[in-house]
């Protein structure tokens, strides 16, 4: 039969099965053809659907062993489907399916299918959700599980699917000891069931180590693999920061709250309480930004004329009451504004983000790393997972390398340059911050460091003056809007076009934006929503060379009375 | 084979099966042309040959017995105007030499072996047809490249060559095999009558190769599909002896990752010198003329990398040129992971399917073929210098255009030495290194055990290779001959195994028996010329590299020396896709007609086997 002839010919018979189906003949004679139909093109979910239709009446009407055998044969057939096609969506979600209505499962079988299918392609997919199916219907041990991706990382270890169930079977096996301390704030609540929802997802030290040395075994094999390297920063972990009020500031001129938190809130949905006094009151939380749902920081303005008078002191209290959780601030007589704050240290800042080890297994990681390092010495991976050890273990003295090696990656990867630029911005950022609050100042600045993004602005709260001049800073994103203190912004020489993060800033007074690129007056329209701006410097913008511009300046920004063009 | 007349035309007739004249026949067959295929042997494969147990041991006694010498008919009655005939020489029975056989297990089961504590004398007979091999020499040199001081001496003697005359040898025997059963007291014995029982389960190859599986022979059976009449099996780890142990060498990815013996900053070192070694450098050129070794020392790579990269995966000697060392470890990384782990694959049955599996496309594209059956002479036109037709052995001419023959019926007119082989083959009851797998196939690669001493391959076979029986492990040494076979690989025999010259080593696989012989290295044997008419090609048989490609590099030769203008085993036609034009189903590719051949040519072997 020639190939167009064979194509005529299944299609008549799908339009045959197609009438058959809408006349709801459901016997055996269909299940033929549509077999005949499925074997040459398994990848026909219409036909399968057809298929179940009739085997779940065939199960209504036939003897539980008759059963038993069509569903045997089915599974006999869709063998044969998935060798045509082995990525076939509906071969196996019709295996999925038949397996489940099997009166007399044989799991042991299903489970060498899927080590057979796996050995021909350990990556494909499909097969890995069939047997995590069959794994959790069938109870496995975990044990004989994670010996089962011992043996596929043994046989070939780029295989992202054996390195990340082997981290979800990890913390199941060998849970981490509850009496270890642990940097997180969330103590591991050991469960005997072995559930994971109540388990702690890290892993006790013992085994900690013996991963580490197998995961080494493979970066140092093929530095270039990046499987082993994700799963290595799986190892290293990262805690989740507990969930609090990091910071509570009021201020007397403005009748305004600011509160930060330890996590971005909705502010519309976020249950907050704030206490005056005593006294509950009824107020708006709002973000500092309309383009800015989820922020870590939130404001409302109070009822006007509660604490404007300055010779009265208050007592205020916000409550976080889904988290169980709250923060006192006082403000004084005599005084314009307060804060109350946690003095944050590094570790809990920044580091956690990284890792949660000890400072003795990063320390090893990091020799082990530069070992590597001085092998291949342009491996980015490498490179980068120094970087990030670095960090973890101490970020203002490890400084100057972390720099260097942010160059070099550049250098040896430079279609993610832009990547490296901002995560090396991100953590200049982080140490200025540190260096700020052992430093008990509100002034932060950054400048000439080619900075290209901002990035940790709830960080910055309290800050009254911040220079981020000669950078590599395209625009104030709106997060920038936190800067609820913010009365000197000096940004010179920079490749910013756009302000949309300078709004609703109440206290800024002086916008340095010398040898910029605002090129139109729209750009600067959100400095008008700052009701104390008297001084710009808009020098060496293209801006400047529109005619009209001081007029139509002067009537956008009427407080404002030191303009530099 | 019945007597009956062969046609009397052909287009290519072929004397001999082994590997080369195999692949010539399938592949002139393949392209229509009329094959005669002979051999004088009982078997197929010619030195290429797989036996059974039983069938290895009547293979040994005849080589044993005097060859008789054959008399020469006069054929000249069959000759025409202007023709002239050329007698071949006779089957040079000298390509198997120092043939010596031990049994180092007990004859019986083991209660009657007890009692009887004589191994049977007959079964451990040493045939030796160069009997200038000096026994007190060499175990001299074995007291002092090991510690064999205690045992050395006499038993090195008695088991030592035994010349066919028979002297004075068998005083010692009793002494021997009550050490032995000493030694093993509580190991249950897999006995000789047992081996002899289960022998046709035996597979044993004359000749021990791998193939690459980016070679030329896997390429020829793909591109031929041939491939579809035989099975294989991958080597599953490579190993090397080294400071007294077996170690295994990681060689590929896996393989490294796994390594417990290696640091990670050495898996790093090798996995950088195996990518970089594929692309020619400037620093590669750099060392142009000067020896592999001495570039892989440069390298830093330390003793452990350097052992691995030398021996095991060049697996060249120590002042082999960069060239060769590079292009020797290519070889072995391009043939890596194509199939699995190594790059080796083994046929399952045996090394010696291969050439019956190109007879067996030879014969479904008609090729005619005939065990038992040899050339006499060939006829040659004196005018033209070319070869019209040959007489077989029945005094039969048939004429051809074509002959190719094996070089053993090749006078020995250059007098040039012949390089040997020499060959041990081993049953032992234990791997070399064991593993949770009781089925791997290694391929152990043995640096010179001491000065003067030959690099050896060896390959050790499991069960599942379909070579040897369950509870054993067939072992092949190969290397190329300093000495005698047993000369050269019996030190490595002792270093390796438990034997009685090795008592010490009870923690080794123990010999139950062994075979070591010589065999001819044809490699550098001409395809033409040898003063025969210039349409006579000759195979010059085995050579001591662990691949084919010699092989089939020849046979390709004389392919295209025989038909310039065809295409070199074009692939054949599934039975599936045949199409038989109306009703008449008898075109040449009949499944049936292949099969008969197959089966033929087996049967016939295993008749004359037992």
């Amino acid at each position: 039969m020639s190939l167009q002839e064979t194509h005529a010919s299944q299609s008549m018979f799908l339009l045959d099965t197609h009438c058959q189906r809408k006349e709801g003949i459901l016997d055996e004679e269909a299940l033929q053809v549509t077999q005949q139909l499925l074997s040459s093109n398994p990848d026909f979910a219409t036909l399968w659907n057809y298929r179940r239709e009739i085997l779940m009446h065939l199960e209504t009407v036939k003897e539980k062993d008759e059963v038993q055998k069509i569903y045997e044969a089915e599974l006999a057939f869709l063998e044969s489907c998935l060798k045509l096609n082995p990525k076939s969506y509906g071969s196996w979600h019709h295996r999925c399916w038949v397996s489940a209505r099997l009166p007399r499962p044989d799991w042991s079988r299903e489970l060498s299918l899927c080590d057979r299918c796996l050995s021909l392609d350990d990556r494909n997919f499909h097969c890995w959700d069939y047997r995590r199916m069959v794994v959790k219907v069938s109870g496995v041990p975990v044990a004989q599980e994670l010996g089962f991706t011992d043996r596929l990382i043994g046989s070939n270890f780029s295989n992202y699917s054996s390195w990340h169930y082997r981290s979800t079977l990890l913390p199941l096996l060998h849970p981490e000891s509850p009496e270890s301390p642990s940097p997180s704030h969330e103590p591991p609540q050991p469960s005997p069931s072995h559930s994971p929802q109540t388990q702690s997802h890290r892993v006790c030290e013992e085994q900690l180590l013996k991963e580490y040395e197998l995961v080494q075994n493979a970066f140092f094999t093929d530095p270039n693999d990046q499987s082993a390297w994700f799963y290595y920063r799986w190892l290293l972990g990262r805690a989740e920061r507990e969930e609090m009020i990091s910071c509570v500031y009021v201020s007397r001129d403005e009748e305004r709250v600011a509160v930060a938190f330890s996590r971005p809130v909705n502010a519309q949905s976020v249950s907050l309480l704030l206490v005056l006094d005593g006294q509950p009151q009824k107020v708006e939380w709002k973000s500092v930004h309309p383009r800015f749902k989820h922020s870590p920081v939130c404001i409302c303005d109070l009822p006007p004329g509660t604490i404007s008078d300055i010779t009265n002191e208050h007592n205020l209290t916000v409550h976080w009451t889904e988290k169980y959780t709250h923060r006192d601030c006082a403000l004084y007589t005599g005084r314009t504004e307060s804060w109350c704050r946690d003095s944050a240290t590094d570790q809990e800042l920044f580091r956690s983000e990284l890792s949660v080890e000890k400072t003795s297994v990063l320390q090893s990681e990091l020799q082990s790393c530069n070992q590597l390092l001085e092998l291949e010495p342009l491996n980015k991976w490498c490179l980068l997972t120094i970087v990030l050890l670095m960090r973890a273990l101490d970020p203002l003295g490890y400084e100057k390398e972390t720099l260097a090696h942010f160059q070099t990656l550049k250098e040896v990867d430079p279609m993610r340059s832009a990547y490296y630029s901002d995560l090396c911005s991100k953590f200049i950022i982080e140490n200025t911050v540190l260096k700020m609050e052992y430093a008990e100042v509100r002034v932060f600045s950054i400048t000439d460091k080619n900075l290209t993004t901002l990035c940790h602005l709830d960080q910055l709260l309290l800050v009254t003056h911040i220079n981020l001049s000669s950078n590599q800073l395209q625009q104030l994103p709106p997060q920038f809007a936190m800067l609820q203190c913010l009365e000197v912004l000096e940004v010179d020489n920079n490749r910013i076009e756009n302000l949309e993060g300078v709004y609703h800033l109440p206290k800024l007074e002086e916008v340095l934006l010398k040898n910029n690129k605002i090129s139109a007056l729209a750009d600067l329209q959100p400095l008008a929503s700052c009701p104390k701006l008297r001084r710009l410097d808009l020098r060496g913008n293209p801006v400047t060379q529109a005619a009209n511009i001081e007029s139509e300046l002067t009537a956008l920004l009427p407080s404002v009375t030191d303009l530099l063009l | 084979m019945a007597a009956e007349e062969l046609p009397s035309e052909f287009d290519v007739v072929i004397l001999g099966t082994g590997l080369p004249e195999s692949v010539v026949a399938a592949a002139c067959s393949r392209v229509g042309q009329r094959v005669l295929h002979l051999d004088r042997r009982s078997y197929y494969a010619a030195n290429w040959a797989s036996f059974t147990f039983n069938g290895l041991l009547s293979w040994i006694q005849q080589y044993q017995e005097e060859p008789q010498p054959k008399e020469v008919q006069d054929w000249s009655s069959l000759l025409d105007e202007g023709e002239e005939l050329v007698y071949l020489s006779n089957p040079d029975s000298a390509s198997i030499s120092n043939l010596q056989v031990f049994c180092f297990t007990s004859e019986e089961d083991e209660e009657e072996a007890q009692s009887s504590d004589l191994p049977n004398p007959t079964e451990e007979k040493a045939v030796n047809e160069d009997t200038d091999v000096k026994p007190s020499a060499d175990s001299n040199e074995e007291a002092t490249t090991e510690k064999q001081e205690t045992v050395g001496g006499a038993e090195e003697e008695q088991l030592q060559v035994t010349p066919t005359e028979g002297e004075e040898q068998d005083t010692d025997k009793p002494h021997l095999s009550t050490a032995q059963s000493q030694l093993e007291p509580t190991r249950k014995r897999i006995t000789y009558a047992h081996l002899v029982k289960e022998g046709r389960r035996f597979n044993i190859d004359l000749v021990s190769k791998l193939m690459y599986s980016r070679g030329s022979l896997v390429d020829l059976l793909i591109k031929s599909n041939v491939s579809r009449y035989a099975e294989f099996k991958n080597v599953t780890r490579i190993l090397t002896y080294r400071n007294g142990n077996v170690e295994q060498v990681p060689c590929s990815r896996a393989d490294v990752f796994a390594s417990r013996q290696l640091s990670v900053v050495e898996k790093r070192k090798l996995m950088r010198f195996l990518t970089s070694c594929m692309e020619e450098t400037e620093e590669h050129q750099a060392y142009s003329g000067r020896p592999y070794l001495e570039f892989l020392c440069d390298q830093k790579l330390g003793d452990n990398l350097q052992h691995f990269l030398l021996h095991s995966i060049a697996m060249v000697t120590e002042d082999t040129p960069i060239e060769e060392g590079l292009a020797a470890t290519r070889h072995f990384l391009r043939s890596l992971g194509r199939y699995g782990n190594t790059p080796f694959l083994f046929p399952l049955y045996g090394l010696g399917e291969i050439p019956q599996c190109f007879c067996r496309m030879c014969a479904v594209f008609g090729g005619i073929y005939c065990l038992r059956h040899s050339v006499d002479c060939l006829v040659v036109d004196k005018d033209t210098n070319r070869c019209k037709a040959v007489i077989d052995n029945r005094g039969q001419r048939i004429s051809c255009s074509h002959f190719v023959v094996e070089d053993s019926y090749v006078g020995k007119k250059a007098a040039a030495p012949r390089r040997l082989l020499s060959r041990a083959v081993l049953i032992t009851d234990g791997s070399v290194l064991p593993s949770d797998s009781d089925q791997q196939v290694s391929m152990v690669t043995i640096p010179p055990v001491a000065a003067r001493y030959p690099v050896v391959k060896m390959v050790e076979l499991c069960p599942s290779t379909m070579t040897c029986i369950p509870g054993t492990y067939l072992v092949h040494l190969t290397c190329q001959s300093a000495g005698s076979a047993y000369e050269d690989l019996a030190p490595v025999v002792t270093r390796c195994f438990h034997t009685p010259d090795s008592p010490d080593q009870e923690n080794r696989p123990s010999v139950l028996w062994c075979v070591y012989f010589n065999m001819v290295d044809g490699s550098g044997v001409e395809l033409e010329g040898h003063g025969l008419p210039s349409n006579v090609y000759v195979c010059s048989g085995l050579d001591s590299t662990l691949g084919h490609e010699y092989a089939i590099r020849q046979a390709e030769l004389i392919f295209q020396k025989i038909l310039p203008e065809e295409d070199f085993c074009p692939p054949a036609p599934n039975p599936e896709d045949i199409i038989y034009d109306g009703e008449n189903p008898s075109t040449p590719a009949g499944e049936e007609d292949e099969d008969g051949a197959g089966e033929e040519g087996k049967r016939e072997q295993s008749q004359t086997q037992e």
